[in-house]
């Protein structure tokens, strides 16, 4: 069983955004960058499952430029056995990270492909699931909780009105739920080890596809902000000024 | 251009989210059509057909339809789509899952979780956990749109009489299996759609201490909200999750009881008309969206609102 786990370099989630004064996009020169949140839950699980011998590689793979590779180096400093950098430069939408990642699965031939749900970033929520149709494998979707069956796994998802299990056959796509396990730190002798593990790179170009962005981002603003509110002295002020105030209750 | 939307539905009824998603469909052509794959889903077809705003019915009835899988839902929306311009669904759990896989099929990039409709082919959308908008304009040949249902508000469920065509079922596929459902049932409003949400966060300290919670709601005919903290602690179950990657809310009041605040948090709850916060932390940042802010151990201060709600007259339900 070989599972290829996909992460992205994402700008931290504890950085308060600011908008560009163009309106071109967000600023993320000099700003802290680590790896999408529910792509370090797909590693760990990915990771996890090899530990328990049900896996025998695990091969972590990003979609970006020269400084996605930083990602790639965390997911093999916690348990990945090798990693893939496609190079691309500039934006890069949903659908030709999942094209491009077709290209890397009809290569590496995993078993399973494990990726976050959601990238913090542009919040999209698309790529397992494009992938999973461009190479017409099953998916599971915001997944809390994996169970390895013989040919299948099966697969408890997180859904608007509670949880849902379903069962999907090998190969299949995973995109991974915060809540699927607690994500481990890498310690420093693995940091070291990490660093002689082997990062192939290739040129999105050379896999013959096209990542041109498909939708023109026209301006991105800031939201509007809130006027600020006031603090009120005791519980009894606050139902006075939810009853008469503001009219709520 | 006719826009063709995705029905939500358990197949005795339509989820209250799409007529949210047809009102969106409608401001981008008044031409919408309704699709409802669903297995003995008559009463979901009818109710679809009587919203005003929709103009013909496409129904799919077929066991192969009972539960979403969005491999067998693929194959019959790829289908339809030559007649369209545009696909529409809401985003939520089960747009989310189903269109990213028809717009690749159609090679489409997807235009996710929009709150405004600019023009027929130009949309609003956050980004950034809702910290940064942008304005975004799509080239493709058909649009594959998802809505963010509490940004539009629902369509009319009565008054129409759209034409109801009955259509044939697409390839259905074992890839995958519905195993079971664990939905929690309550008699309160529902969270994304209810008019007061009371959320809990880690401040609670158990996931027995929410009764106090519960007890507030109870008074207002509040929704229950919890924070990702409070979920990952295991106080309360994962559909309470109000945030960047739970449930976005937009009630006309928010009360948020021991939750300090992070920006995922707010991406969920920010653009609520009134935002209350109780927490002992005076520098916690729930306080910079909070209209009315109170310093207080919520220990003390959530008796203590029961108590002064029980001394109202009346309280809007």
């Amino acid at each position: 069983m070989k599972i290829l786990v996909a992460v992205k370099r994402v700008i931290d989630y504890n950085v308060q955004i600011r908008v560009k004064d163009d309106g071109s996009g967000v600023v993320t020169d000099n700003v802290k960058m680590s790896t999408n949140p529910p792509d370090d839950n797909a590693i760990e699980e990915a990771v996890k499952i090899k530990e328990a011998g049900k896996a025998n590689e695990v091969v972590a793979v990003t979609v970006g430029d020269d400084k996605a590779q930083e990602t790639v180096r965390k997911a093999l400093a916690v348990g990945a056995d090798r990693g893939i950098l496609v190079k691309v430069d500039g934006t890069v939408e949903p659908l030709a990270v999942s094209k491009v990642l077709q290209k890397i699965v009809e290569k590496e031939k995993p078993d399973l492909v494990f990726m976050g749900k959601q990238a913090i970033d542009d919040d999209c929520n698309q790529t397992g699931q494009m992938l999973a149709a461009l190479l017409n494998w099953p998916q599971a979707t915001f997944a809390s909780k994996i169970e390895m069956k013989e040919k299948s796994l099966e697969v408890t998802r997180e859904i608007d009105e509670g949880l849902e299990t379903i069962e999907v056959n090998v190969p299949a796509i995973v995109t991974c739920d915060l809540r699927l396990n607690e994500p481990r730190y890498a310690s420093l002798p693995n940091i070291m080890k990490a660093k002689k593990k082997p990062i192939e790179q290739i040129n999105a170009s050379d896999l013959g596809v096209d990542v041109k962005p498909r939708i023109e981002q026209i301006k991105v603003e800031e939201p509007p902000k809130r006027k600020a509110g006031i603090k009120v002295a005791s519980v009894e002020e606050l139902v006075q000024k939810l009853k008469n105030e503001a009219k709520v209750i | 251009m006719s826009v063709l939307l995705i029905a939500e539905h358990n197949n005795k009824e339509l989820k209250p989210f799409t007529l949210n998603a047809i009102s969106a469909a409608s401001q981008i052509n008044e031409d919408v059509h309704v699709l409802v794959l669903g297995s003995n889903s008559d009463s979901v077809s009818k109710a679809a057909s009587e919203v005003p705003n929709v103009k013909k019915v496409i129904h799919v009835n077929n066991p192969t339809y009972e539960n979403y899988l969005a491999e067998n839902f693929t194959s019959v929306i790829v289908k339809l789509s030559d007649s369209y311009s545009h696909i529409v669904c809401s985003a939520n759990t089960f747009g989310k899952n189903l269109m990213p896989r028809v717009a690749a099929l159609l090679d489409v990039s997807q235009v996710s979780d929009i709150t405004k409709v600019i023009s027929e082919d130009t949309f609003l959308r956050p980004i950034y956990a809702g910290n940064a908008f942008a304005t975004v304009k799509s080239n493709d040949k058909i649009k594959c749109v998802t809505i963010r249902p509490t940004s539009f508000d629902p369509a009319p469920t009565s008054g129409g009489s759209a034409e109801i065509q009955n259509s044939d079922a697409g390839d259905a596929t074992d890839l995958s299996k519905f195993i079971k459902k664990e939905e929690i049932k309550s008699d309160r409003p529902e969270l994304g759609t209810a008019r007061v949400v009371i959320s809990g966060g880690r401040g609670m300290q158990s996931g027995d201490n929410f009764k106090l919670i519960t007890a507030v709601a109870d008074k207002l005919n509040a929704a229950i909200g919890a924070s990702r903290a409070a979920v990952d602690a295991g106080y309360i179950t994962n559909d309470h999750q109000v945030g960047q990657t739970g449930k976005v809310v937009v009630p006309d009041l928010y009360i948020a009881v021991g939750i300090s605040g992070a920006i995922q948090h707010l991406a969920g709850m920010k653009e609520s008309k009134v935002i209350v916060a109780i927490n002992k932390d005076g520098e916690a940042p729930i306080f910079s969206v909070a209209d009315y802010g109170l310093e207080a151990d919520l220990f003390d201060a959530l008796p203590k609102f029961l108590e002064e709600l029980n001394k109202l007259n009346t309280i809007q339900k």
